[in-house]
This record gives structure tokens, sequence and C-alpha cells, in this order.
């Protein structure tokens, strides 16, 4: 089914045109169409990773020209697909976990009035999800980048009759914009040194590239991952993209579309390979926000809000791997499939806690649902139990490989990166535990006209599924170390290193971290009353509750200049530019007497000047000419 | 061979003085007569480009020369290459649907055939300016085009249209007889005889340095009026906020192009020297449009002037990408000339639906459309993303090629011109939301969505977007040849080599 990839890219396409185009029409069949679409890319994406894994190993790249995108010239850039390992592992993530957040959302939009546009806007984002995935150039891969930014802001601001959410969505789709300023100028650069922006060429010249250049596109293209994948600097969109409806939270800005800066820098791991110090910048940036979206993750008391720092720092995890370099690259993507199934799962959780609690996020007025929402309690549980790193869950076998690889090296870049991944780890658990004992333990917090009720299987089935993810994925792709050998043909052979630390004390003092974690909030959620209002706090929690004041930096250092000096050119380009044109242009007398000539009928004496001189012009020429 | 261009410049002016000589009694009909010789131009120039030979794109094809006003050298010489076809597709393409979008502007049967007529008749000067293969009947075109758009701002546009109407004519004016000097002293330095101005007969001439760079600057001025170049542009804004949003159509869309045209089919191969001795400073104003343009768009308060100064910041991307003197850069600027037009022409003519619904062009009178009129604020996104150069819709090409080609020659102006990418999504979502998010407000709720004719008016336009988006090819193979005839004579081979190293 290898050549029939660029389905998956085609039908859910398809899908969302004719839902679109069909408009009111659709309201009746269109959820269903997408599904359908969406069901079609799995069935397609496991047929294309059956047939590949029949393949030998050094096979496993299956390169089709689609058409001729851009053709001739110097640019000349064909429409292609490449499905690799690693073009394969998000096909099936994103097929997989998209289509059960499809079924999913049948019922939790199910009394929205536009649902079916909503679901035009999923099959939209799979589809420019697949292409940014497939593509084999990075200007076919731009496409992708900017649909699914596309279809994140239509979904983000899918109920925008909300200001505050339309502000959200727009918000998203700039700071985006300016990391895709990084992948523009990337390609700028890859066209006037490596002579082509399409993988192939590209990788091939890259050896022969000077450190310079490849560290300028290395750090060009970490600027393109930092928007897309909310990493600091350009972190501050994704708390807000919360605006969205929580099936495209758990779709895009959790287990797929924020992942995509993650994958360009795998991707382009032959052109981090001679720019050691892009790598080093990748790897700093992961492990600040890993630190940074703990920290806001502890302080927020918005469901969505927290689990959405904790896709951050998450994030950061993988940044932070895909930053090691090739040591580091399967493991990035390892903790990227597996963080994509346990934290679709806690958003869909979420969802399903706020569709029986009346769309209430606040976890202060949530408490003791785990008796009433059992499946939803049950799931959330594995996927908690997976984010903390717990044996044997998922996240136990990538976050600890992550932090392995962390303190491999030499200096003091392993102390720094391994003892950051290890606190987080710590981290991780506090806030998550936070999280999962103020919404299913303690008293009951609820408002009086609150009757929370499990949700309809179309929703916790999902939800089920993903949680066996969230258990066992991590245990079936670490046996044999079978998914790091998968995705070999892609980032290559890694001499083995050894880490700072023996692994086992790594491994055990993570645990005791993580133990820590789970204890402090234990003690502090469970054993004692939650109140139901913010308590007064440090100076550090009441940064975190505001983001660690991204907002007010960004206002101080862009957003505020950029009005004023808007405004500034506005008024010049006024009074300056156009006063100073519009004297000059018609001598002392100034536009106004010119107006006023028109007026009085004068403008044919005006006129009649201009034509004089033409003509006495003319005749030099003739003169001149013979 | 059938005179294809020449029955295209004749067609609509026949149309035209056939609805000025309509009786009185008659004058309901001019709709249907102007739309359907629009129509029938669009089909004629569709069968020439069919006719077409792209792989001599670079050549001009349906060419026909006659003796004119030969006592000044002056010759009736029109033709085409792949460029000039495609502009010209895109005037006659947008002129239907400027027509059926102000179907319904006019009650007056009397001003709607005056509208019309001078509609048709700035379609013949469109024609005939980018076809003119004579230096002279290309100034007269210049020149003449004039006339029309001056009465269609000055008698039909809204507030201070007589202001606006001579602020135009003006500049256009001051331009003009720049050009003109440079037009007559090309003459002296020229070959002379009958054929004096023929543009093929003034290529590769002698000239002092100091002449040729003179000659240069007048043409150029005139162009960077016309394609408004910071600070040459004000005038934009003023014309686009008064006059109807079918005439700024036309003159943003397509006229406009005249400026870029000219410097591709005239400044480059004319004067190559002074070409390549000017593109630092023109680059540097090229750079600053872009910038300054995005600018002063996200701080509009009028719809239309907005959309005007969107277009100063693209128009700078455009002029970025001819004088880089870069194979991609030029091809993508060529390409950027044709989507811009379909691009801003369909915003303009949205944006003239919005405003027909509400009586006002302000921002602030909006809120809350989507609600509303979904197929209304759903192709106004749609246009306005490909104004920001969304992938998947054809502008995108287009800038990616200028950005990226124009990068090996012109790096720091470049780097400079990515930052508009971000201030384009800026000035696009910002009225978005201004307009059609949030509550509704008060007084529009019963706003009707687009109407089947309003539909027709955009879905063209989209249509075309789209497929340019993903076939651009269709148009780039007819701009490759003629692009590299502007360079090659500009940047001789030797240092075009050194410069690809």
């Amino acid at each position: 089914m290898l050549h029939l990839s660029w389905l998956i890219i085609a039908v859910p396409l398809a899908s969302a045109a004719v839902i679109l185009l069909a408009g009111r029409a659709a309201r009746k069949w269109g959820h269903w169409l997408a599904v359908a679409a969406s069901a079609t890319t799995v069935i397609v994406g496991i047929g294309a990773f059956v047939q590949m894994l029949g393949l030998d190993r050094g096979d496993r790249a299956f390169h089709e020209t689609l058409f001729r995108w851009i053709p001739g010239g110097e640019l000349s850039v064909d429409a292609g697909i490449l499905v690799d390992p690693l073009s394969m592992s998000f096909v099936l993530l994103v097929s997989v976990v998209g289509t059960l957040i499809h079924v999913y959302s049948v019922a939790y939009m199910e009394h929205d009035p536009r649902r079916s546009t909503f679901f035009a806007y999923l099959n939209l984002f799979i589809a420019a999800m697949f292409l940014l995935v497939l593509a084999d150039s990075y200007l076919l891969l731009f496409v992708g980048w900017e649909g699914v930014g596309l279809a994140s802001y239509l979904l983000i601001g899918f109920w925008n009759q909300k200001s505050e959410f339309a502000t959200a969505a727009n918000k998203a789709f700039i700071v985006n914009r300016i990391g895709d300023m990084g992948l523009i100028l990337a390609m700028a650069l890859m066209f006037a040194h490596l002579g082509s922006v399409d993988f192939a060429h590209a990788f091939a010249a890259a050896p022969g590239a000077s450190t310079g250049v490849l560290t300028a596109i290395g750090l060009a293209l970490l600027l393109a991952a930092c928007g897309k994948s909310a990493q600091f600097p350009l972190q501050s969109w994704l708390g807000d993209a919360m605006a969205g409806p929580t099936p495209v939270s758990a779709l895009i800005h959790a287990a797929t579309m924020v992942t995509a800066g993650v994958y360009l820098v795998v991707r382009s791991g032959p052109i981090f390979a001679g720019a050691p110090n892009a790598l080093l910048a990748v790897a700093a940036v992961g492990a600040i926000t890993l630190v940074m979206g703990a920290i806001i993750g502890m302080a927020k008391d918005d469901i969505k809000k927290a689990l959405a720092a904790s896709t951050m720092s998450q994030i950061g995890y993988m940044m932070l791997a895909a930053g090691l370099g090739p040591v580091g690259y399967a493991f990035a993507i390892f903790h990227l499939l597996t963080h994509g199934f346990f934290k679709a799962g806690m958003f869909l959780g979420a969802g399903s806690v706020m569709h029986g609690m009346d769309d209430q996020v606040n976890m202060r007025r949530f408490g003791g649902l785990a008796t009433l929402m059992k499946f939803t309690w049950v799931t959330f549980g594995l996927g908690w139990l997976a984010i903390l790193g717990v044996p044997p869950f998922s996240g136990f076998w990538s976050k600890d490989k992550i932090i392995e690889a962390a303190f491999i090296g030499d200096g003091w870049k392993p102390w720094v990166f391994g003892l950051t991944a290890m606190l987080g780890a710590g981290l991780t658990a506090y806030y998550m535990s936070r999280l999962f004992f103020m919404t299913f333990y303690g008293g009951k917090r609820w408002t009086d006209d609150q009757h929370p009720h499990e949700s309809p299987l179309m929703m916790t089935v999902p939800m089920m599924i993903l949680a066996a993810g969230s258990a066992v994925l991590g245990l079936v792709l670490a046996r044999g170390n079978a998914f790091t050998a998968w995705l070999e043909p892609v980032t290559g052979t890694v001499a083995h290193g050894e880490p700072v630390l023996a692994v086992p004390l790594i491994m055990t003092l993570t645990l005791i971290l993580v133990a820590l974690g789970v204890a402090a909030a234990y003690f502090q959620y469970v054993s004692r009353p939650v109140p139901i209002t913010e308590p007064r706090a440090s100076v550090l929690t009441l940064a975190a509750r505001r983001d660690l004041f991204q907002d007010t930096v960004n206002g101080a250092l862009v957003q505020w200049p950029g009005e004023v000096l808007t405004r500034i050119a506005v008024y010049a380009d006024a009074a300056a530019i156009d006063g100073a044109v519009n004297k000059t242009a018609s001598g002392t007398a100034g536009l106004g007497e010119v107006v006023r000539k028109l007026q009085t009928g004068k403008v044919r004496s005006y006129a009649a000047t201009m034509l004089v001189g033409v003509v006495i012009l003319l005749a030099i020429v003739v003169k001149g000419g013979r | 061979m059938f005179p294809f261009l020449t029955v295209l410049i004749v067609l609509p002016a026949v149309a035209a003085i056939v609805l000025r000589a309509l009786p009185a009694s008659a004058r309901h009909a001019s709709r249907p007569i102007a739309l359907g010789s629009a129509i029938a131009e669009l089909a004629l120039a569709v069968v020439m480009a069919v006719r077409f030979v792209p792989s001599a794109a670079g050549d001009h094809q349906f060419a026909q020369v006659h003796s004119w006003i030969p006592q000044i050298g002056a010759s009736w010489a029109v033709g085409v290459d792949g460029m000039g076809l495609l502009l010209i597709l895109l005037a006659v393409l947008l002129t239907p649907l400027v027509i059926l979008a102000g179907w319904k502007d006019d009650d007056d049967a009397d001003r709607q055939m005056k509208y019309l007529g001078l509609i048709l008749a700035l379609e013949s000067f469109m024609v005939l300016i980018f076809a003119a293969r004579d230096v002279f009947l290309f100034y007269v075109a210049f020149e003449a085009m004039l006339i029309p758009l001056y009465f269609l701002i000055g008698l039909f546009g809204g507030e201070q249209r007589r202001y606006a109407a001579v602020k135009f004519l003006v500049f256009s004016l001051v331009g003009g007889l720049v050009m003109l000097a440079g037009v007559i002293a090309l003459y002296g330095a020229g070959p002379g005889g009958s054929q004096g101005f023929l543009t093929d007969n003034l290529k590769g001439l002698s000239m002092s340095t100091t002449t040729e760079r003179l000659i240069f600057v007048a043409f150029f001025f005139a162009f960077a009026i016309k394609a408004p170049m910071v600070p040459l542009h004000t005038w934009l804004p003023t014309v686009a906020q008064t006059a109807r949003p079918g005439t700024t159509t036309l003159l943003v869309a397509v006229l406009d192009k005249v400026g870029t045209f000219g410097m591709i089919s005239l400044c480059l191969p004319l004067f190559p020297n002074a070409s390549r001795w000017a593109a630092p400073v023109i680059i540097s104003f090229a750079v600053a449009s872009v910038i300054y343009g995005a600018v002063l768009a996200i701080g509009q308060k009028d719809m239309l002037r907005l959309v005007a100064y969107t277009s100063v910041s693209h128009f700078g991307v455009m002029v970025l990408g001819i004088f880089a003197f870069r194979q991609t850069a030029l091809e993508g600027s060529a390409f950027y000339m044709l989507n811009h037009g379909l691009s801003t022409g369909a915003l303009f003519l949205v944006v003239g639906f919005l405003i027909k619904r509400r009586g006002s062009a302000q921002i602030a009178d909006f809120g809350g459309l989507q609600r509303v009129v979904p197929v209304l604020a759903g192709t106004f996104l749609i246009i306005g993303l490909s104004a920001l150069a969304l992938p998947g819709l054809s502008p995108f090409v287009s800038e990616i090629m200028v950005l990226v080609g124009a990068y090996p020659a012109a790096r720091a102006a470049v780097i400079v011109a990515i930052v508009g990418v971000v201030l384009a999504a800026l000035y696009i979502l910002l009225a978005y939301q201004k307009i059609f998010t949030g509550p509704v407000r008060k007084g529009l709720e019963k706003t009707p969505d687009l109407s089947l004719r309003e539909k027709l008016v955009t879905g063209p336009l989209i249509v075309a977007m789209v497929v340019l988006g993903f076939v651009p090819g269709v148009a780039l193979t007819v701009l490759r040849d003629p692009a590299a005839a502007a360079i090659t004579t500009t940047v001789p081979a030797n240092t075009a080599a050194e410069v690809s190293q």
C-alpha cells in the first residue's frame, strides 16, 4: 500500500473540501464523512506499515514524485512524498490518535450547530499534518506546516464569537508566523549554499557546507520549531490556545501539531550533524522550556491550562533529546509517540470531566470525581502513571531514556542537561499528581447546580484505547530496542556512549524524585482540604500563575513598541510624506489650489498649459529626429 | 495570422463607443452589452492564450508592426511575451468580474452607461499597454489611460472624489512628464528614422554612462509612482479610499503593474548598466516599501486604505525580486504580478461587498459577522490568507520564489523583507478579527450573505489562486524565458556565472 500513501493526504483533504462546500447540507452527515476519511488514513497507514516491515531495513524509504510543483529554473521543486520509518511513525500516530479523537468529537460536539464545520477543520488538520510529515522537501513541508497552523487557528477560534477566543486564535497564528520566518530563512540559506530545498539534495550537499552556514540553517530551523512547538521564547500562545474545543487541544495542541518542531529537528539531522552549536541551542531551548512548563503547570488551576503547560514541558524533553544529536533522536521520537497517547488520553479525560461538569475547568471546583466517573478516572489514571514515568507504563520507557541520554557527554553539558531532565521528572510528578488528585479525589467542591456524570461510550471508548496505549506502548516499543532499531535507517547508527552517572543510579534517583513529587501533591491536595479560591502564595507561585510573565514581557518588548511605531508611522505618512509630496507636487500653490482651479473651471488652462508643453517637446523631438 | 492583439485592443473601445451612442430609451441595456463584450473579450484572449507557443515564451508573439506616425518614428507595434500575455489575461478576466460586482451600483441608467463605458475604455488601454512594442505607443497608452481613470475616480467616487482624482492625476502626470523627457532623450540616442521608437531598435544602444542613467531614472521614476513605492505611494490610499472598489480593483490589480512591467520590459533591457548601478538603492526602497506598507496597513481604520497599503508592501516584494537580477526571483516577481492581481483584486471586491452592506468602510463599524454571513466571512478569509501568502494559494509560490531566489544576491534585504511575513499575518488577521469575530454588532444581525452574483465574482478568482497554487507551472513555464531574457541583457553572462557560484 506504500504507493497509495498519497491517499493519506488526499482523502481527508477532499473530505474537508466536500463538507465545507456543502455548507448547511453537510450538517447531517459531515461528521460521519470526516470520521470515515480519518479511518481510511488508518487503514492505508497500517497497510503501508505492514508492507514496509516486509522490506529490508535499508530499503525502508519509499519516495514518490507526485507531480512537478515549481518547474525548471534554479529552484525546481517536485511535490513528492517520502515514507520512511520516521514519517511512518507519525502517520501511525496521527491517523490512530486522530481517528479516535474524531470519534470522540462526534459525541463531544453533538450539540454544536456548526459541528460539520468543526469536522471539516479536523480533516483539514490531519491532511496538513500528513503533508507535513510526508513531504520530501522543506518547501512542501512548509505547505503542511502552514496548513496545520491554519487549521489550528480555525479551531482555536472555533467559538470566536467570544472575543478573547478570537484573540487567542490570532495570537497562535502570529506567534507561529514569527517561527515561520525561520523556516523561510532556512530555505533561503539552503537554496544559496546547498543548492536545493529538497531533503535528498540538501542533505547530500550538507557535509560540504561550512559550519557557519549549517549553524545558521540550524538556528533558523530551531526558530521555526520554537514557534510550532511552543518552546521558549515563542511559547506564549499555547496556553491561550486552550480556548479551542477540548478534542482540538488533545489532537493538535498536545499529541501532534505541537510536536512538529521536534520532527523538523530530527528530520534535519544531516544539517545539524555539521552544526554542533545549533544542536546545543536546541538542547538548551528544550531544557529551559521543560523547566518553565513544569513551573507554570504547578500553579495553574485551569485543568486545560495545566495540561498545556505540561505539554510544553514534555515537548521540552523531546527538544532536549533532539538537541543531544543522533544519540537522542530516537528517544525524542519515542517520547513523542508515547506522549501522543497519554497526553491525548488525558486531554480527552479532561474533556469528559468538563462534559460532565457544565464546561467547568477550574480544578478547585472539582474533587471526588473518581467514583462518579469511573471510566474517566481509570483511563486518566493510566495516563497519569505514564507521564510520571512509573514502570512499566509508557512514559517510563521513553522519558527515562531521555534522562539517561542527557547524562551522556563531556564537560558541563551532561551535568546541566542530565540534572535538569531528572529534576523535571520530579516537578512533573508533582504537578500531574496535583491535577489528578484535585480532580478525582478529596472533597466535592462543585457549584450547586452541577451533577457530574460519566460521558457516553462514544467518548469513553477512545479514552480507553488511548489509556491502553499509555499503559503498554512504551513496553512494546522498548522491547529489544525495537523502536531505536526501527528508526535507525533515519537517525543513523549511534556509537553507544556511557552516561556520567551509572544507569541504575540515574533510574533510582529519578524514581525517588517522582515519589517525592507525588507525596508532596498528596499531602497538599488529598490530606488537606483544597480551598475554593486561590490561596495567597509565594512570589514564584504568583509568577507561575501568570505564566512567568510571558505576556508582560512580550507586551513590553514587542507589542507596545510595535503599536507605538505603527501610530507614529500612520501619523508620519499622512503629515510628513503625503504633506511634503502634496506641496512639491503642485509647487508653491499646493494641491488645494489645483482643486480650487478644477472647481472654478480653471483646470482647462492647467491642462492646456501642459498640452502646450508636450507639443513643444514633441516638436523638438521631430526636429531632432530628422 | 489573426490580429489578436489589435482586436483585443479595439473591441472594448468599440463597445464603449456603442454604449455612449445608445439612445436614452435603450440605456437600460448597457449592463448586458458591457458584460457581453467583456466576456467576448475574455473568450478571445483565452483563444489567443491557447494559440500562444510556450516554448517560445520569450519571443513577442502575435506581433504586428504598422507605420503609425513615421515623422516621429512611432509605430503601431504590438506583441506579447509570456509576461505580457498573463497580464492581459488578468486584465480581461478582472474586467467582467468588476462589471458584475458593480451590477447594482447605479440606479440611474445614464450614470451606469457612463461608468461602464469608462471601464471598457480602460480595458482597451490596459491591453494596449501590455502589448505595446513601441516606446512611444507605450507612452501614449501610459498617459491616455489616465483619462478614463480620472473620470472614474472624479465622477463615481465617494467623498473627496475631486481631491482624489486631481491628486491621482498630478502624481501620474508628473511621472508621465518625467518619463516623456526620458522617451525623447531615448529617441535621440537611438537610430531614429521611421521606426525609431520600436523597443527592439532601442536595445543595446551605446550611450554615455550619464545619459543612460538619466534616461533610466526618468523611466524608473514614472514606474515607481505607478508601482507605489515608498515615498511616492501616498496617492494610492487616497484614491482607494475614495474610488469605487471596482475602479480600485482595476487600478491596483492591473494598472499599477504597468510600473513593474515597465521595469522588467523597458528598464532592464534598455538600460542594463544603469539598472545594475541603481539596483542597491532601488532594493533598499523596495524593502522599505515592504515593511512600511505593512506597518501602515496594520494601523489603518478604513478597509480600503488597508488593502491599498498591503499593496504597497506587496509591490515592494515584486521590485525586490526584479532588481536582484536572479532568475528565480525575477520569475517569481513576474508571477507575483499575476497573483497579486488575483488576490488584491478579490480583496478589494469583497471589501466592496462589505461596504455595500454596511454603508461604511470603517473597520470599527463591523463586528461578529462570521455568525451572520458565514460564506462571506469564509470568502474574505481565504482571500485574506492569499494576501498573507498562505501556501496552497498562488501568491505564496511567487513570494517564496522572490525571497528565496533573491537571497543569494541581496541577503540583508531578504532578511528584512521576511519580517513582512509576520506583519502580513497581523494586518489580515486583525482586520478579520475586528470585522467578523466577537459578538454580532447591533444593526448587523440581518446582514445578507453573499448572493449568487457575488459568488460568481469571487469564485473564479479563488479557483484561479488555488489552481495556480498547486500547479504554478502553468504560468511559470511562460515566464521563465521572459525572465531569463531580462536578466541576460542586464547581467552579462560572466557576471551571472560569478553570482551563481
